[in-house]
């Protein structure tokens, strides 16, 4: 397993959990990549019917078992999610977008404007209206992450610090192994969870994945009570706070936290692996945050960071194994939404493994989707 | 409302001290500044001044009411300090600048506001972002635009805890030191100066002065090792004169110095009532057996200053290691940092003290105006290259002091189990260690990731030295953050290697209130039109949100 991000850390507990022995291998500590830097929703909200969606109400429900399981360090929450409106027009576009939802599995409640306040008695006046997910839900990712790891038990090895900096193959092209600079780790299968950095090490296996980064920071206040209750964002905002700005990749989730601090996030810019501070970026999500709960407006922003989600062309993960290299599989390239995907992803993995049927299509994910393009 | 480049503070700007221009150094309104010096301390006044007189239009930024920094504190004039000089070794120096502030008129001091960014507009331009009011509460972000950025944020008071260390009575020795400028009060009656550094001696005899009982100066390393960089000591006659006179006054207040040992722990309910004393090995471990208890009713102690770089660093400028374990800009001969357009001066370069400081300021006034095309008087060069000279010359004698101050790879030893390492969050070192051995933290960010080390309100300054070694020292020689002894000759310890792109906390309704400026991913970018989430994608053309999924 190259990689030790939430994603290659739920791969590895599943498939140490399905009795393989599983070796995971990353150049730096455990969520010391994008996992790291990520916010830890856990979202049906937001994803339209299709294939995502179904990984997304697959992975809820994996997340729930998983929080029976792991520690409670994982600050895991069944908080649900709150998204408004502002407009009688975007009430009505949400309306709509909800029904779709709801015909796929996800359970979707309109929220009448007058009801708002009882959710949520923060939030600004004067809005539309709002549905609420009660699926979506809440974790610490560096910490899901390292528990899992742990939770793998005594089939798992830790190789920290070590750079994957090659593919061992055999007479027909097949895998062997990963070659790293303290020597070659063997097994007949690798998988390449490596996140952003997925289309290097396809590189390094000889295949094309155009896994890229796209930028965005999060923004984390001082410690407050609980103010914001669920995770909270506007369905219409661009259309109508930032109007000039159609481009705006941005519709700042709010959310409150275990330990106080309210988290702002997050914007998406592709910029490559640039980690310079964008103040218009950071504006915008004051902006929007101010605008969903005004109470936020004298509350001060203690830090922000910048993290990159790994994407792919389609805004699909690459997930399974890849024709192209027999033993090679991929696990990567979930964008915003790898820490609410991990479970399933990692199920799906565990189960290729194992020869196994998927738990669901996974054929909108193949790897080798984007060959023709390369 | 937001204000830009000039509305925000010209005539009517209400906390800047506003001068009237010298001719030669006048400014449009609208037009951005020469110069922006974030820091108003040795360095940043030095070069402000500097450069208004040599012609340069100059914007003065500092967090405080007052100029002078962490050196020359200036009481507040309603605790009716006769002589705040008395407490200065040095104020002659400072009165000289303020005079030539006062002659040149052209520098707009901008005080009480808080530098969070800075950020390129163009190449030739730079915005400095600012937040006002007394601890940057205000609301209204200020936007001060300049074709030269001078980085004179100084250092911060480095901490390594050990037991008992968030005891009331406790208290920062630098601290108990700006305490006693600024508000002339002292930590306690009793009072151990502890740690290690040239402050602290500065600290002791300070305290005694104004009164206070210093049983004793416990100092980790011994003064012995000065002698191995007696070159740099002989070249700075300066800094001998002032440790004699130090010395001469600990002597007087029969203070006693404890060489080669550290506070061990701290002792007391409510507050300090007494300290553990414990000799310390060649790498800072405490030997057993040897540990002494000292009556007091405070404890003032620190281990030496950290550079404080954070905007810079958000600009991308290189560090480098110190030889004391903490991280300072990389400055060339002219002090301009590797990102052009940006210099630094003081402590952000390596602490060395305020002398060094105002040199350095000077030289990076002369610096920036040869960039923007203004030629210095041709009697200036000699002055110039003397400046140069002594530069360089107190330049290495900081970096031997650094070298004999650096942390030994033991101290880590001083902590128990369930010793608070992060005060703030309240995370001990078993919580630290924990992360660091079963749940696979390797660095300094890792740890904060799984232990809120860090995360509180001092954003990791307090405890960002300790918690590095930490994760350092138990992964071994691998360690991605380095480990103990890989950064200095003498074991000293790694530097964090944080990054803080907010360099002080800013209010949501100040950033909101921003102008608004360029789109993130502007709409003309090609790649912006395949998102899944956006309105006109085809993909999905019903999602009207697109939060992170
Ligand atoms: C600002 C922001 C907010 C986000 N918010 C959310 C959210 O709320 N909900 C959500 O679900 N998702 C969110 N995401 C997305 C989510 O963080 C990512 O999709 C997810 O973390 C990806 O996990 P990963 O394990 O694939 O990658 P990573 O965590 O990046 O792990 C990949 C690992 O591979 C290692 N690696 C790479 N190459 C090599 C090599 N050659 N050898 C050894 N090791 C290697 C790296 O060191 C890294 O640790 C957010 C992302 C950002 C940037
Ligand atoms: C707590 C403390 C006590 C000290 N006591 C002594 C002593 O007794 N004797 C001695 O010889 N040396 C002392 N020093 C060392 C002293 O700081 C230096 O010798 C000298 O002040 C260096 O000058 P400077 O201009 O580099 O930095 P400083 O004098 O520290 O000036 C830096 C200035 O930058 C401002 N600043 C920093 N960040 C921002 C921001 N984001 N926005 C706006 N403004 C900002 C600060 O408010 C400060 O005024 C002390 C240092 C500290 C930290």
């Amino acid at each position: 397993m190259v990689g030790a991000g939430v994603v290659g850390a739920a791969c590895a507990y599943y498939a140490a959990r399905s009795g393989l022995r599983v070796t995971v291998l990353d150049r730096g500590p455990v969520a010391g990549g994008t996992t790291g830097a990520g916010e830890g929703n856990l979202l049906v909200s937001d994803k339209e019917p299709g294939p995502e969606l179904d990984l997304a109400l697959l992975s809820t429900r994996l997340w729930r078992e998983l929080a029976e399981e792991l520690p409670p360090q994982i600050e895991y929450e069944a908080k649900g999610g709150l998204v408004v409106a502002s407009h009688e027009e975007g009430m009505t576009a949400l309306r709509d977008f909800a029904a779709a939802q709801h015909k796929a599995g996800v359970t979707a409640e309109e929220i009448p404007a007058d009801r708002l306040h009882d959710l949520e008695p923060h939030l600004a006046p004067g809005l539309a209206g709002g549905v609420h997910y009660p699926q979506d839900a809440q974790v610490m990712p560096a910490l899901a992450a390292a528990h899992l790891l742990r939770a793998a038990g005594a089939r798992l090895r830790l190789h920290l610090g070590e750079e994957v900096t090659g593919l061992l193959t055999g007479g027909s092209g097949e895998i062997q192994g990963v070659r790293t600079a303290s020597g070659p780790v063997h097994a007949p299968y690798v998988v390449n969870a490596a996140g952003a950095w997925g289309g290097e090490l396809a590189r390094l296996a000889g295949v094309a994945l155009p896994v890229l980064p796209r930028r965005g920071f999060v923004l984390v206040t001082e410690p407050l009570p609980r103010v914001v209750r669920r995770k909270v964002y506007a369905a219409d905002y661009v259309a109508d706070v930032a109007s000039g700005s159609a481009a705006l990749q941005t519709s700042a989730v709010v959310e409150g936290t275990p330990a106080g601090p309210v988290l702002i996030g997050a914007s998406r810019e592709r910029v490559g692996f640039d980690r310079t501070l964008s103040v218009e970026v950071l504006r915008r999500l004051a902006a929007q945050a101010t605008a969903l709960f005004p109470v936020l407006a004298g509350v001060r922003v203690m830090r922000t960071y910048p993290g990159f989600r790994p994407y792919l062309p389609d805004h699909l993960p690459a997930i399974g194994a890849d024709p192209r290299v027999p033993g090679l599989l991929h696990a990567c390239g979930h964008e915003g939404a790898g820490i609410g995907l991990a479970p399933a992803t990692g199920l799906i993995v565990a189960q290729a493994l194992a020869g196994r049927e998927p738990p669901l299509d996974i054929a909108p994910f193949r790897p080798e989707r984007f060959a023709s393009a390369a | 409302m937001p204000l830009s480049a000039s509305e925000a503070y010209e005539p009517h700007e209400p906390h800047a001290s506003h001068e009237p221009h010298a001719p030669h150094a006048s400014k449009e309104p609208g037009e951005p500044y020469d110069l922006a010096v974030i820091g108003a301390g040795s360095a940043g006044l030095a070069g402000a001044v500097t450069a208004s007189e040599l012609g340069l239009t100059v914007a003065l930024l500092d967090a405080s009411a007052h100029v002078g920094g962490q050196f020359y504190r200036t009481p507040e004039p309603a605790l009716g300090a006769a002589r705040p000089e008395a407490l200065h070794h040095d104020w002659a120096a400072f009165a000289d600048l303020r005079r030539r502030r006062q002659a040149t008129g052209g520098i707009t001091h901008l005080a009480g506001h808080h530098v969070w960014t800075v950020a390129r507009q163009s190449d030739e331009l730079w915005a400095v972002h600012a937040v006002t009011g007394a601890d940057g509460a205000g609301e209204r972000p200020v936007r001060v635009q300049a074709r030269a950025i001078l980085v004179a944020t100084g250092a911060y008071e480095r901490q390594l805890p050990f037991p008992g260390w968030t005891l009331p009575g406790v208290v920062g020795a630098g601290g108990a030191q700006a305490m006693l400028k600024s508000g002339l009060v002292l930590p306690g009656r009793r009072i151990v100066v502890a740690g290690s550094g040239p402050l602290l001696l500065a600290v002791a005899s300070s305290l005694a002065a104004a009164g206070a009982h210093v049983p004793a100066v416990v100092e980790a390393t011994g003064y012995l090792r000065y002698a191995r960089h007696h070159r740099a000591l002989a070249a700075n006659p300066h800094k001998l004169l002032e440790a004699v006179v130090h010395g001469s006054a600990l002597l007087r207040h029969r203070v006693r110095l404890r060489t080669r040992s550290a506070v061990t722990e701290v002792h007391g309910r409510e507050r300090v009532e007494a300290v553990t004393v414990s000799r310390l090995d060649g790498d800072w471990r405490p030997v057993p057996g040897t540990g002494r208890r000292i009556a007091c009713d405070a404890l003032a102690v620190g281990h030496g200053l950290a550079p404080q770089i954070d905007l810079a660093v958000g600009l991308g400028c290189a560090t480098r290691p110190t030889a004391d374990g903490t991280s300072a800009l990389v400055l060339d001969g002219h002090q301009e940092t590797s990102v052009p357009g940006v210099w630094a001066a003081g402590e952000t370069g390596g602490v060395g003290g305020a002398q060094l400081a105002r040199a350095e300021g000077e030289l990076a006034a002369y610096a920036v105006a040869a960039r923007l095309g203004v030629r210095a008087p041709r009697t200036e060069s000699a002055h110039v290259a003397r400046l140069r000279r002594r530069r360089d010359r107190m330049r290495s004698f900081a970096d031997a002091m650094a070298r004999a101050h650096a942390p030994g790879p033991g101290w880590p030893e001083w902590l128990a189990e369930d010793t608070d390492v992060c005060r703030c969050e309240e995370v001990t070192a078993g919580a630290i260690r924990e992360a660091v051995a079963d749940l696979g933290a390797r660095d300094a960010r890792t740890v904060k990731l799984l232990t809120r080390a860090g995360m509180g309100w001092c954003q990791g300054r307090m405890c960002g030295a300790a918690v590095a070694c930490l994760a350092a020292g138990a992964n071994g020689a691998a360690g991605a953050a380095g480990v103990a002894g890989a950064a200095g000759a003498d074991g000293a310890v790694a530097p964090p290697g944080e990054r803080r792109p907010l360099a002080v906390p800013v209010a949501l309704g100040a950033l909101a209130a921003l102008e608004p400026g360029e789109p993130p991913e502007p709409p003309t970018s090609p790649e912006s039109n395949d998102s899944p989430r956006s309105p006109e994608s085809p993909k999905s053309p019903k999602s009207p949100v697109e939060p992170d999924r």
